[in-house]
C-alpha cells in the first residue's frame, strides 16, 4: 500500500468496481477498500467463492447475479490494488482516512475519494423483530450468496418492494418450506403508481421479471396475502409464530424464519462522518448525500456513486462508478474535458434506461406507513441499546426535540451499530409527535468510530 | 436454523465455538456455520439479556458481534472460517474484551 492514492474507493460492489475498472485504464492510481471478505457489494456478494465452491447455488441465483462475474474478473485482472476485509472507522479534514483491518489500524491518503457504501435494508420494526429467526428478506439473499445456506425450517416472508420477490422465488428454487408471502403493499398504490406505467414499459424487462417472480410463488403454491396489517413476531427465546391481520381476520401461522423487508436505503455513515450535505427523499422517506451530474458531493474532492447516493439499482450503479471515476481522471487531470463528456455518454444513456422504471416502483413500494413509526409503544427501535418507540414518544414529549437530543435522553443510537437500525425511526417518530416533517428533526452525526474498535487496536495503528 | 443448501466443494473445517468443536465449510461466514451448526444466538442484548441473532447479515445491524482468535467485536457474518478458528460469545458489555 502506497502513502496516497489519486483516487481511492470505498466498496468494492458494482459501483466501486465500474470506477476502479474505469479509473485504471487512465492510469490514475486506485486503491479500493472493502470490508467484506471479497469483491461484489451486497449483489454480487461472494461472487468467486460461490462460482468455485458453490456452482449450485451459483445456478440457482441466476443472471442478475452472474452478471457480476465479468465485472469481478475484469477488476481482478487489472491488477487494480484491492484490500479486502479494511472497515473504514475515521476520516480526517486532510484528505486520509483510517480503516482497520485484521484488528489493525491503518492510515491512508487520497486525492479524491469515491464513497461507494451502498445501501442497506431499511430496518423493519416489528413487535418482536429482534427474536432469533426474524431476519431481512434481502439478508436472506445475501447469506445464500455469502454462505450459501437457506433457513432450515418454516418460513413467512412479509413486506414490500421487488427484493422481497426476489429472495421469495430464489428460496422457493432452493425449495425451502414458504407457508406464506404476506404483502404489506395496498391496492391503492398500484392506482397511484398506475400513471408511472408508460414511462416505466421503457425498461419492461423490470416488470417481467416482477410478473415473473410474483407467477413462480403462485405456480409453488404459495398462498400470498396482500395489504396485511399489525404484523408481529411472537417466540420466547426465538421466533414461534408471526401474527397479523388479513382483511379484518387476525391470523396467525407457526414459523421458525420470519423474512421482513420494507425496500433499501442509502448507507449514509460515511457521507456524514465526511461532513457531506444530505437531503430528505420524500417519495421513499430516506437521507441521501446531495450529488452533482458526476456524483460530486458538497465536500470538494468526495464523490458518491451507485446505491449510497439515491438507490436505483445495480446497473445504474455500474454506470455511475464510471461517471464517477471518468470525472476523477478529469479532475486529476488524466484526461481533458471532452474525452469525460464523450465517455460519459454511454453512460448515461444506461442510466436513462433504467431510470425509467423507478417512478413506477417507488409509487408502488413506499415504505409501509406502520413500520415508519410502529403503532405498538412497546416495539423496540433501537435494537442495540433497547429503546423502545414509547420512550421516544416520551422524550420527544419531555423536550428532545432533534435527534440529537433524543440520543442523549434515551441513548438511542449509541450501540455498537452507531443509528443504522434506528435513525430513520427515530427521526419519523420525533416527527409524527411533533406534527414535523423527518427533514425538521434531522439525523444523527456522523461521529467516529465507524466500527468498533478497541484502545489496543488504536494504540496500535501505523500512521 | 440454517442449513446449507448443499456441500461445498471446499474444503472442511473445524473451528471452536465456545471450546467445542463445530464443522464448517470453506468459503462460508463464522456467523453462518455457527447458525448451521445449529447455535441459535449470537449474543445477549446488554440490558434485558434477550437472545439476539444475526439480522442483516451484511455488517449494518452488529447482532452477530463475537470474539475471534481474541479480538473482540468482530462481526462474524463478515469473516470466513478458518482452520481452527477460536470464537466465543462477547463478553456481558459491549467492549469489554474480558
Amino acid at each position: 500500500m502506497k502513502e496516497i492514492y489519486d483516487l481511492l474507493i470505498i466498496g468494492a460492489g458494482p459501483a466501486g468496481l465500474a470506477a476502479a475498472i474505469e479509473a485504471a485504464k487512465h492510469k490514475i492510481s486506485v486503491l479500493v477498500l472493502d470490508e467484506q471478505s471479497e469483491a461484489g457489494g451486497q449483489i454480487y456478494r461472494s461472487i468467486r467463492t460461490t462460482q468455485s465452491l458453490r456452482p449450485e447455488t451459483y445456478a440457482l441465483l441466476g443472471p442478475d447475479y452472474q452478471h457480476g462475474e465479468n465485472l469481478e474478473k475484469t477488476f481482478r485482472e487489472a491488477g487494480i490494488e484491492f484490500l479486502a476485509g479494511a472497515s473504514v472507522w475515521q476520516v480526517e479534514p486532510d484528505r486520509a482516512l483510517h480503516f482497520l483491518r485484521n484488528g489493525k489500524s491503518q492510515k491512508v491518503s487520497y486525492r479524491r475519494l469515491l464513497v461507494a457504501t451502498g445501501a442497506l435494508e431499511r430496518p423493519v420494526p416489528i413487535p418482536g423483530w429482534t427474536l432469533p429467526g426474524v431476519m431481512g428478506a434481502a439478508a436472506a439473499d445475501v447469506l445464500l450468496k455469502s454462505s450459501g445456506a437457506v433457513p432450515s425450517g418454516k418460513v413467512v416472508l412479509a413486506g414490500s418492494g421487488p427484493l422481497l420477490w426476489l429472495a421469495a422465488s430464489r428460496l422457493v428454487s432452493a425449495e425451502v418450506e414458504i407457508l406464506a408471502v404476506l404483502e404489506s403493499t395496498k391496492y391503492a398504490y398500484y392506482l397511484q403508481a398506475l400513471p408511472y406505467l408508460p414511462q416505466a414499459l421503457r425498461a419492461a424487462e423490470y416488470l417481467l421479471k416482477g410478473l415473473r417472480l410474483k407467477r413462480q410463488i403462485r405456480r409453488a403454491g404459495i398462498p400470498v396475502f396482500s395489504g396485511i396489517r399489525q404484523l408481529r413476531a411472537e417466540g420466547a427465546q426465538k421466533l414461534e409464530a408471526v401474527h397479523f391481520d388479513h382483511r379484518g381476520q387476525s391470523k396467525i401461522f407457526e414459523v421458525e424464519t420470519l423474512l421482513i423487508h420494507e425496500g433499501i436505503v442509502p448507507n449514509t455513515q460515511l457521507t456524514r462522518l465526511l461532513g457531506c450535505e444530505h437531503r430528505w427523499y420524500e417519495r421513499q422517506r430516506y437521507w441521501h448525500p446531495l450529488l452533482d451530474e458526476w456524483g460530486n458531493s458538497s465536500v470538494d474532492g468526495v464523490a458518491v456513486a451507485g446505491d449510497g447516493g439515491i438507490v436505483a439499482g445495480a446497473l445504474i450503479a455500474e454506470a455511475s462508478g464510471h461517471l464517477s471515476a471518468l470525472e476523477a481522471a478529469f479532475q486529476l487531470g488524466a484526461i481533458s474535458k471532452d474525452h469525460r463528456d464523450k465517455a460519459a455518454k454511454t453512460y448515461r444513456k444506461i442510466i436513462r434506461h433504467h431510470q425509467a422504471v423507478r417512478p413506477f416502483l417507488e409509487q408502488l413500494f413506499p415504505p409501509n406507513p406502520e413500520i415508519l413509526v410502529p403503532p405498538v409503544d412497546s416495539t423496540l427501535v433501537c435494537r442495540c441499546e433497547e429503546v423502545t418507540a414509547g420512550q421516544i414518544i416520551k422524550a420527544v414529549e419531555l423536550g428532545a426535540h432533534d435527534l440529537s437530543q433524543l440520543k442523549a435522553f434515551t441513548r438511542c443510537g449509541m450501540g455498537p451499530c452507531q443509528g443504522r437500525m434506528c435513525a430513520l425511526t427515530v427521526a419519523e417518530i420525533a416527527a409524527k409527535t411533533q406534527g414535523k416533517s423527518p427533514k425538521e428533526v434531522g439525523s444523527f452525526r456522523g461521529r467516529p468510530p465507524l466500527k468498533p474498535i478497541t484502545l489496543g487496536q488504536l494504540a496500535n495503528s501505523t500512521e | 436454523m440454517l442449513k446449507r443448501l448443499r456441500n461445498s466443494k471446499g474444503k472442511n473445517i473445524t473451528i471452536w465455538f465456545e471450546e467445542k468443536p463445530i464443522s464448517a465449510q470453506e468459503g462460508e461466514s463464522v456467523a453462518s456455520a455457527l447458525l448451521c451448526a445449529g447455535v441459535e444466538d449470537l449474543r445477549t442484548a446488554p440490558l434485558s439479556g434477550a437472545s439476539r441473532a444475526p439480522y442483516c447479515w451484511m455488517g449494518v445491524c452488529f447482532e452477530c458481534l463475537l470474539e475471534i482468535d481474541g479480538q473482540p467485536n468482530r462481526q462474524s457474518c463478515l469473516i470466513p472460517v478458518q482452520e481452527g478458528m477460536r470464537i466465543r460469545r462477547p463478553a456481558l458489555n459491549f467492549g469489554e474484551s474480558a
